[in-house]
């Protein structure tokens, strides 16, 4: 971005909304917004206590599991559905229905079956994320060439080494943008299952901080977790470029 | 030029000893749709023959039902008097679009038939190298197909079919989305390699230059469903300069009376 024909670097404009934010703080319109400079120099007590180190590793734990087997099973029903006429039929519908539904109504029910604990949330983040991952790689693995895929059967690679050379390499660019959108849709699962079954992990700092309006505490693990958020997409994203940039012509 | 349409169905009830590749009453319906109507067809070993034929004719139809990767409906090919179930390491295929993993380097998809094979990583390597450096591309192993221009990518498609050391080799309209300069380079370096190889190769093309340039024999199919309308052998003087051959009297001969014959096929 330039302004006035100087080139102004790229974190400048999330800088001037810090600066916003400062002042607004320091005028002290609302007890909603405390200045940035109180929100960091809280999250920097934070991360240094027990209870918020206890939340981020269950949260972090959930996240993981929840995400583990969204990826294999959405990886694996994407490319059922890719390949097999039979499975997208079968399935397709309701893909599209949970990848649009609002999942969140849900997790109550989640609750009655799985429990107030941790497995609800698991749940949770494998509902938000698999969809996606699913329709991501049943496009990828329709976008395989079919040349690539005779290419591979004419030179020998048959049955399962067919999907290990070929198909599942040919669409990554496809199954790791679908990840990627699985992970931020993960994340948004993690803190809507601990919020609602608000006894563990981030969702009981969440609950804990707005009820007593603590809200440095609030804002700095609001900002702790959006940068956690964007980290993990970044490093997906790097991933893809990588990927893609191999992939380029197809 | 030889006309040989006349003794093809004789070779249909005897088969010479010396082809490579028999196919016999291949049908193939798509649907409702006739592709290929009872194909009877000898390829000779260690020659070029080539698929000619309006689009739509199933030429390329009738190779890949050859490399085994679609079933005929009715009929069966041969293939050094084996009959064809599926693909085998003794077809190796050229692909019109290349067909070259993207995420691979010139080396590995040039080895990657010997890499399904199981052989060994530096013998396939070492012969993908002199695959490599025959088909001109000696000091691109590392590069990525996209680094390559289209004429290159097709040499390394080459280079990939004559590493498994096949005995046929099939060519789907190899050089179609390739540039007319490099085509015409590489139409000389496919001869070259045809001489050198001693391979049998069956040939695609819409070409009717490209087919009497690189023939040995040349199949012409009807248009749909398709037939076998005529068989020619162009006599040319394969030893002459390849500018010299582009300006024989044979040569242009049989251009013309291939496009007379094909001329009622096109709208």
């Amino acid at each position: 971005m330039t302004i006035f024909g100087y080139r102004v670097p790229m974190m400048a404009s999330l800088l001037a909304w810090c600066l916003v934010w400062e002042i607004v703080g320091q005028l002290e319109l609302s007890f909603l917004v405390p200045p940035l400079s109180h929100v960091v120099a809280a999250a920097f007590t934070l991360v240094q206590t027990g209870t918020w180190q206890a939340a981020a590793l269950t949260t972090l734990n959930s996240f993981l599991i929840g995400m583990a087997f969204a990826i294999v099973v959405g990886v694996l029903l994407g490319v059922l559905m890719g390949r097999f006429p039979v499975a997208d039929n079968l399935f397709g519908i309701w893909v599209n229905i949970f990848v649009s539904a609002p999942l969140s109504a849900l997790v109550p029910v989640l609750m009655i079956l799985f429990g107030m604990g941790e497995t609800t949330v698991v749940v949770t983040v494998f509902l938000f994320a698999v969809w996606i991952i699913v329709l991501d790689t049943r496009a990828g693995i329709q976008a395989v060439p079919r040349s690539l895929e005779e290419m591979g059967r004419s030179y020998g690679a048959g049955g399962l080494r067919l999907y290990s050379k070929i198909i599942l390499l040919a669409a990554l660019p496809e199954i790791l943008a679908g990840i990627r959108l699985g992970m931020v849709r993960g994340v948004k699962g993690v803190v809507i299952g601990q919020l609602l079954v608000s006894i563990i992990g981030y969702g009981e700092l969440f609950e804990l901080y707005s009820r007593n309006f603590d809200m440095e505490n609030f804002w700095a693990l609001t900002i702790i977790l959006f940068a956690a958020a964007m980290g993990l997409s970044a490093i997906i994203e790097n991933i893809e470029k990588r990927v893609e940039y191999y992939a380029g012509v197809r | 030029m030889r006309n040989i349409t006349a003794a093809a169905s004789a070779a249909a009830t005897t088969p010479s000893p010396e082809a490579a590749v028999e196919v016999r009453g291949i049908c193939k319906m798509y649907a409702d749709m006739e592709a290929l109507r009872s194909i009877d067809l000898d390829f000779p070993a260690g020659k070029l023959t080539t698929l000619l034929g309006p689009s739509g004719c199933g030429k390329t139809t009738l190779l890949k039902i050859i490399a085994g990767l679609i079933p005929a409906t009715s009929g069966e090919v041969r293939v050094n008097g084996v009959p064809v179930t599926g693909p085998g390491p003794e077809r190796a295929f050229v692909f019109q679009d290349f067909a070259l993993m993207p995420w691979a380097t010139v080396m590995r998809n040039v080895a990657f038939g010997l890499e399904l094979k199981g052989v060994g990583k530096d013998e396939r390597q070492a012969i993908a190298h002199k695959y490599i450096a025959e088909v001109g591309l000696s000091g691109f192993e590392n590069k990525y197909p996209h680094e390559l221009s289209g004429g290159m990518r097709q040499r390394v498609g080459l280079a990939r079919a004559f590493a498994v050391n096949a005995d046929v080799l099939l060519l789907d309209e190899p050089f179609s989305a390739v540039d007319e300069q490099n085509r015409r380079k590489f139409q000389e370096d496919l001869l070259r390699l045809v001489e050198l190889e001693k391979k049998t190769f069956i040939f695609v093309t819409h070409s009717i230059e490209e087919a009497v340039y690189c023939s040995d024999r040349i199949v012409i199919l009807s248009r749909r469903p398709g037939r076998v309308a005529q068989i020619i052998e162009p006599e040319i003087d394969r030893t002459a300069s390849p500018d010299a051959i582009r300006r024989d009297q044979g040569y242009l001969d049989t251009v013309e009376e291939i496009w007379q014959g094909l001329k009622r096929y096109v709208d």
